[in-house]
């Protein structure tokens, strides 16, 4: 079967984001941007179920800007097969709603026909955990979101999933749409040679309009701002003189 | 403006604390509906009738809802939308599995966990692992909102409002339910607990997770984890604060082995007071903490434990 998997170029998850002076949003122009860590496990994920032999062939697609053009070459330098991009910004600091970015994945779901997506639970920079839900949506396809576990079974996958009180296990038909949580794998790092290989294997370009679709945001910033801060209290010399605070804070 | 608000169960019983928080949220937006679906839920719709502030109780009482699937849920609410302005519920892992695919099915932007209500279409949300508070107005016709409910007060009992059955929209069958892996515990849950106290990589193992476990039942806390603790199996993943895990906001948060990244302190920084028990004396956790302990975690902890 056919795996596609969606990779967002965000800031990378060693930065600080700041804010720009004027509050529109974060500031993006010269700092380091990554593949979206999430999207690393979708990517290892799919790459493992190939190595497993129930995978022919992945295909990476991004939305944005040109620059997306790396994350695509890591994906590929890992051990992805072909890439998608679809540019649909011109400046790094117009981003895409999970909503539009759903709507084009569609379309490119349409296309490529896979039976599985795998996307990552949230992207980093807007912590939206939203697109892969939307896209299943969509496509009327069933899903399992927050992965730690993924077993291809036939024409079903049984996926285990991270939830508040602990884990639960869902079996979804295929084709379906999986998000990855932080524990279904650890990435592995691109090779030299596999970088240098990466290179030669084929990127494809479109654009929002080739796929017919409005990007148009439906929320608008009215500002950004930087968080109340908390400033660093005091340090304590003993547990007895930590006790005797915290009795002083009311607390315990 | 009329709200539907989608209750949080645990099996069949109301969660009551993330349901009265999310009702907060929601009494700031209309006039609020509540849906309870799942399966034998009688007394947890009861129960949401009698918050206050809850003009009506729907039921949705079916074995294609008992394990929260988000397909078979996601077309009870669509089914149920119109007429309502808002569609809200907490920012609970069931509800980010659900609200998102509500709001493709409805052609709108789901807002996800909004932590304050500026007025009907506007919010505001944070952003980068809290890094930046984003305000943003919504111009959809209707709003789907997952609400971040460590930072809204729950809302108190004294409702008393009829519970009307609701239809339900069939299943599919795009996805089934096979198993659970919930831990019972008796320790209140993380994100409403008044006191969480924490472990990091600092700990070291599962088995010497014990001490930070004594430390939590001798104040009457839920147990909280960095998410390096979890991935190294010292701890299960539900124990998990932070960006990506749970985000908990109580009077009192003891830190012990944990340096302080932001993504922990995405999950932590709103708490009243931070205690940091850690070695280093140059980790960042330092710089959020009240008060701040230079120790091994080893000597301090059940020290901490015995005078308290
Ligand atoms: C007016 C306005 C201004 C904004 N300004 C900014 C800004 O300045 N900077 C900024 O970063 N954001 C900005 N945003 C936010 C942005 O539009 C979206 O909310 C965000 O890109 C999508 O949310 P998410 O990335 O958190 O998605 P999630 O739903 O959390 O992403 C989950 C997964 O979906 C897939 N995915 C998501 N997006 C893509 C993509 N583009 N290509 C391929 N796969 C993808 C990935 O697998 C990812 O792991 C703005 C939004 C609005 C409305
Ligand atoms: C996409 C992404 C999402 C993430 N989400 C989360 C998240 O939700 N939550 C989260 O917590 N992390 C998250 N992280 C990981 C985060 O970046 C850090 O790696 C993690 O929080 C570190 O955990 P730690 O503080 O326990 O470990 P470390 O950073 O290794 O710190 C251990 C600390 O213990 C101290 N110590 C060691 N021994 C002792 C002793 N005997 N006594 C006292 N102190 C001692 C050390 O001085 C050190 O400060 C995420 C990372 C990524 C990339």
């Amino acid at each position: 079967m056919k795996v596609l998997v969606p990779v967002k170029r965000v800031i990378d998850y060693n930065v600080k984001a700041r804010v720009k002076a004027d509050g529109s949003g974060v500031d993006l122009a010269n700092v380091k941007m990554s593949m979206n860590p999430f999207d690393e496990i979708a990517v290892e994920e799919a790459i493992r179920l190939k190595e497993k032999g129930a995978v022919e062939e992945i295909v990476v697609v991004s939305i944005g800007v040109k620059q997306a053009q790396e994350t695509l070459r890591t994906a590929l330098a890992m051990g992805a097969d072909r890439a998608i991009l679809v540019v649909a910004a011109d400046d790094v600091h117009t981003d895409i709603e999970p909503l539009a970015v759903a709507k084009i994945l569609a379309k490119v779901v349409e296309e490529e026909a896979p039976k599985m997506v795998i996307l990552g639970k949230q992207a980093i920079d807007n912590d939206m955990n939203a697109t892969g839900q939307m896209l299943a949506a969509l496509l009327g396809w069933g899903q399992a979101t927050f992965a730690s576990e993924v077993v291809v079974e036939g024409e079903a996958a049984k996926v285990t999933r991270e939830v508040d009180g602990g884990l639960q296990t869902i079996e979804v038909k295929l084709p379906a749409i999986v998000t990855t949580d932080l524990r279904l794998n650890e990435p592995r790092y691109a090779s030299l040679p596999n970088i240098m290989k990466a290179k030669k294997k084929p990127l494809e370009e479109k654009t929002a309009d080739d796929y017919g679709v409005d990007v148009t945001p439906r929320l608008s910033v009215v500002k950004t701002e930087e968080p109340q801060g908390r400033s660093a209290g005091i340090k304590v010399g003993s547990v007895d003189e930590l006790v005797a605070k915290l009795k002083e804070a009311g607390v315990v | 403006m009329a709200v539907l608000l989608i209750a949080e169960t645990h099996g069949a019983d109301l969660a009551t604390d993330a349901t009265a928080k999310a009702l907060s949220a929601a009494k700031a937006m209309g006039e609020v509906t509540v849906l309870v679906a799942g399966q034998g839920i009688d007394g947890a719709a009861d129960a949401a009738a009698k918050l206050d502030g809850v003009a009506k109780v729907l039921k949705a009482d079916d074995a294609a809802y008992a394990h929260g699937l988000a397909e078979p849920l996601a077309d009870l609410v669509v089914s149920l939308a119109s007429g309502y302005s808002h569609i809200v519920a907490p920012a609970t892992a069931s509800a980010k599995n659900v609200m998102p695919r509500v709001a493709a099915l409805l052609d709108v932007m789901v807002i996800s966990d909004v932590s304050a209500v500026v007025d009907a279409d506007t919010f505001e949300r944070p952003i980068y692992a809290g890094n930046a508070m984003q305000t943003v107005k919504s111009s959809d016709a209707t709003k789907v909102v997952t609400v971040r409910t460590s930072t809204f007060d729950a809302a108190g009992e004294g409702g008393s409002a009829s519970v009307e059955t609701a239809a339900g929209a069939g299943d599919k069958g795009l996805s089934a339910w096979v198993e659970d892996k919930v831990a019972e515990s008796d320790r209140p849950e993380l994100t409403s607990a008044k006191i969480v106290v924490s472990g990091g990589r600092g700990v070291g193992s599962e088995a010497d997770f014990k001490i930070i476990e004594a430390l939590a039942d001798k104040l009457g806390a839920a147990v909280g984890a960095s998410r390096a603790a979890v991935d190294s199996g010292f701890a299960p993943n539900d124990w998990q604060v932070g960006q990506t895990g749970k985000v908990v906001a109580p009077e009192l948060y003891i830190a012990a082995g944990i340096s302080g990244a932001i993504q922990h302190l995405a999950g932590m920084k709103d708490s009243k007071i931070i205690v940091a028990i850690n070695k280093d004396e140059e980790a960042p956790i330092f710089q959020v903490a009240d008060y701040g302990l230079v120790a091994d975690l080893f000597d301090a902890v059940p020290e901490l434990t015995e005078k308290l």
